[in-house]
């Protein structure tokens, strides 16, 4: 099972390693991973996405836990929460496509963030659905390369999961 | 006024009670060490290697419950640390090590001397700090002692550039205040009022004892429960002394090479009551198949230690006295039920099994038994010695044929089994309990390992002994290549074994030995009145092997016994 995980953790030197570090060296997988600062500059958020049974996952919010730094964690599989993620796709259409790829864009509500002579480069947010359906849309078209930011997530306010 | 780094840290070891530092000099630590030279309150053993010095600072804390600390210098001084650290950090024993570094501007260069220990020692450490202001220093140190002692305890690396010793700053001893860390202590009364009526209901119940016990010095209250409530209990190797062996109750040490009744209760318990403890493989043997009726209430400090390894049907989170105390108290006022009658039968049952296959080997009238040794030595000792161990056969049967009575008198390096630590490990004991009998037993292959810190027992006068159970193998390696690898003895055997008994003359310390049963009494005796470092050189049967063993990944009712020797002893005592 996938699960998204909000860690938030003490904004200083080393953290990034003990959390990527506790994965590693316990042989968990880490999908994605976003870090950046909260409203406090001194506690930055994390947030992981990783695969497991309930056992690992147990054990995984258990450990995260169980560091020095960490202030919260929080298994967003419990809660009803929003997430997004932001891909850059740099694609190179033949001329015929052109057209194609601008009218996609459109829809998917992208932006195109840098041409070319021979490229355009294309913004998406969105959840994890809506991007794998751009990306297989385009493809046909000839993507030259992507770059994910990795998923974020933040729960809904006075939302009670089902 | 402003004082240097290096007098900061002192006045902050003196603030937390540390009198002893047990360390080793290099080039970025010597503003440290000259604070040190005229410091009363603070007092240097030098060991004669980095690694002796945390074992001993490791030994010190297993002995008297407080923070071992030790001192090292850059790069190789921090890097010989790393074994001692991860022996600290499997078995939950709080440390606080300084390491020295590089100055602030000069870290990331490659510089001399230089290693990341901070990086190195992340994944064997409860925290780690690189300290880069002088104004942090107090406080870093006063969290290193607070983090290693509280909650799970652990070992704490603070790493200290020269730059920060150097530097001046006044001296503040501030309030702590770490939102992040709160360990939970008290456990949650509705899972220990199900734990009472768990307990009250089951007809077979064992109790697991386990390193929070002794972690956390609930002797009392578990042997208080264990007797209310008529519960046998057996300890795992950390556990040792964390409940009286020589108990009526006591089954000893489960596990590997657990015993059989132990093994036995735990397999056929319809509940397990696991105190501190956390079900190492050692322990459980094959998972799918433990204890496969039991239910199985847990209590540990740490929730990562819970359900790990091992379903739990009632856990809780806390501190083993005061949840032992609570629990005590919920089974005497609200349950308040009477267990003559209903343990009979199981009590019985033990009774049997205790007799069926006690722990015992075969004696011979001329060859030593290495578990006559540990025998002989419990013997004389009446059980009155703090014991430490090496690894392997000898770390076994000082577990099996020894009984420990109190807690922190058996100090064994059980997660990690590092070969070397029980010597450097018995004189950090001994400089804690200068009045007591310390003793390392032995392996002939362990002892080389940290054989160099004899000279720190001669010139700090702490009077060790060490029972060399030798048998000229790395035997617990050729017990398994014997078992399991066809007799294929490949590179277990130690050809050359040095002469202890000139080894310890050559640095001053007295050395024996003992080559027959007969003398294997005087010479314990003798030694145990030296007030010296003493080397025993027991010549031991080499064949021996350590019984009752459960294969790796069987289940732990599994088990071998020795088998009737079919050739002579005299035979088998050759070895060129
Ligand atoms: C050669 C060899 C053979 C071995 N064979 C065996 C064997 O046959 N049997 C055996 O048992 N072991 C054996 N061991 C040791 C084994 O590897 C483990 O070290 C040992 O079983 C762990 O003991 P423990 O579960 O008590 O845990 P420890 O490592 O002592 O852990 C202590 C537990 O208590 C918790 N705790 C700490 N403080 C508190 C507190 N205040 N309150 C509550 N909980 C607390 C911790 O969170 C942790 O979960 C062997 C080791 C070697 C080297
Ligand atoms: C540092 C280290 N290296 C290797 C091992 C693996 N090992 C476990 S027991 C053992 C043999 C120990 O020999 P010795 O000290 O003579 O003890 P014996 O088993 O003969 O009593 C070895 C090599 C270890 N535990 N620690
Ligand atoms: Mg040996």
């Amino acid at each position: 099972m996938r699960h998204t995980i909000s860690v938030l953790v003490e904004n200083k030197f080393g953290v990034l390693s003990r959390v990527s570090g506790l994965f590693s060296g316990r042989g968990y997988n880490i999908e994605s991973l976003s870090v950046g600062e909260t409203i406090d500059p001194q506690v930055s958020v994390m947030t992981i996405v990783t695969t497991g049974d309930d056992q690992i996952i147990e054990q995984i919010t258990k450990q995260l836990n169980k560091l020095i730094d960490v202030i919260k964690v929080t298994d967003m599989k419990e809660l009803e929460h929003v997430e997004r993620e932001m891909v850059l796709v740099k694609v190179a259409p033949k001329q015929e496509d052109k057209a194609e790829v601008l009218n996609i864009t459109e829809i998917f509500r992208g932006r195109i963030v840098d041409s070319s002579q021979k490229t355009y480069t294309i913004e998406i947010t969105g959840d994890e659905k809506k991007i794998e359906a751009f990306i297989e849309l385009v493809k046909p078209m000839g993507i030259k390369e992507f770059v994910r930011t990795g998923k974020v997530a933040i729960a809904r306010e006075g939302v009670k999961k089902k | 006024m402003k004082i240097s780094g290096a007098e900061i840290i002192i006045e902050s070891l003196k603030r937390e009670g540390a009198k002893h530092v047990f360390g080793y000099p290099g080039g970025v630590v010597l503003n440290i060490f000259d604070s040190l030279y005229d410091n009363k309150d603070v007092q240097l053993i030098l060991t004669r290697h980095e690694q002796g010095a945390i074992h001993a600072a490791d030994g010190y804390a297993r002995a008297t419950g407080k923070a071992g600390v030790a001192l090292v210098t850059s790069g190789p001084g921090a890097t010989n640390t790393v074994t001692g650290i991860a022996t600290a950090s499997m078995d939950s024993i709080p440390l606080v090590v300084l390491s020295g570094q590089v100055p602030t501007m000069l870290i990331g260069n490659d510089a001399f001397q230089e290693a990341d220990i901070v990086g190195i020692t992340r994944p064997c450490t409860k925290y780690n700090y690189l300290v880069k202001d002088v104004n942090d220093l107090s406080r870093i140190i006063k969290e290193a002692f607070h983090i290693a002692t509280t909650g799970r305890p652990g070992p704490v690396l603070i790493d200290l550039p020269k730059d920060v010793t150097v530097a001046k700053a006044e001296f503040t001893w501030p309030e702590l205040d770490m939102r992040s860390y709160k360990p939970t202590y008290e456990g949650n009364k509705w899972m220990i009022t199900q734990a009472a009526h768990t307990i009250a209901k089951a007809k077979k119940p064992v109790i697991i004892a386990g390193g929070g016990v002794i972690l956390s010095g609930a002797s009392k209250e578990l042997r208080e429960l264990a007797e209310h409530a008529e519960i046998p209990v057996t300890m795992t190797l950390m556990g040792l002394g964390g409940f009286p062996g020589t108990h009526a109750l006591s089954l000893g040490m489960l596990g590997m090479h657990g015993t059989y009744y132990a093994n036995k209760a735990v397999q056929e318990s319809d509940l397990l009551i696991a105190i501190g403890m956390r079900f190492d493989d050692r322990v459980t043997g094959k998972v799918e198949a433990f204890a496969p009726h039991a239910k199985i209430v847990h209590i540990d400090i740490d929730p990562t230690s819970i359900r790990k390894n091992i379903r739990v049907d009632v856990p809780i989170v806390g501190d083993v006295k005061r949840v032992l105390t609570v629990l005590n108290k919920v089974l005497k006022e609200e349950v308040k039920e009477q267990w003559d009658e209903v343990r009979k039968a199981w009590l019985k049952q033990i009774e049997d099994w205790k007799a069926e296959r006690p722990l015992t080997y075969t004696w011979s009238d001329e060859v030593i038994k290495p578990q006559f040794v540990v025998e002989k030595i419990y013997e004389l000792t009446r059980g009155d010695a703090i014991i430490t161990t090496e690894v392997g056969q000898n770390q076994m049967w000082a577990a099996q044929f020894y009984k420990y009575d109190k807690p922190r008198t058996w100090l064994s390096s059980g997660g990690l089994g590092t070969m070397g630590y029980g010597f450097p490990a018995a004189i950090g004991a001994q400089l804690a309990f200068p009045n007591k009998l310390v003793i390392d037993i032995a392996g002939d292959g362990s002892i080389q390992m940290n054989i160099q810190e004899l000279a720190t027992a001669v010139i700090n006068k702490l009077p060790v002994k060490v029972a060399i159970l030798n048998n000229r193998y790395l035997g617990m390696v050729r017990q398994w290549q014997e078992l399991f690898y066809n007799e294929r003895y490949s590179y277990s055997h130690l050809d050359v074994v040095p002469d202890f008994v000139e080894l310890a003359r050559a640095y001053s310390a007295v050395g024996l030995r003992a080559t027959k049963p007969s003398e294997v009494e005087p010479v314990l005796k003798e030694a145990f009145k030296i007030h010296k470092p003493v080397f025993m050189d027991f010549v031991v049967n080499w064949k021996e092997k350590v019984y009752p063993m459960v294969p790796a990944g069987a289940p732990i009712d599994h088990m071998l016994f020795e088998e009737p020797e079919k050739k002579p002893e005299k035979k088998l005592k050759a070895v060129k």
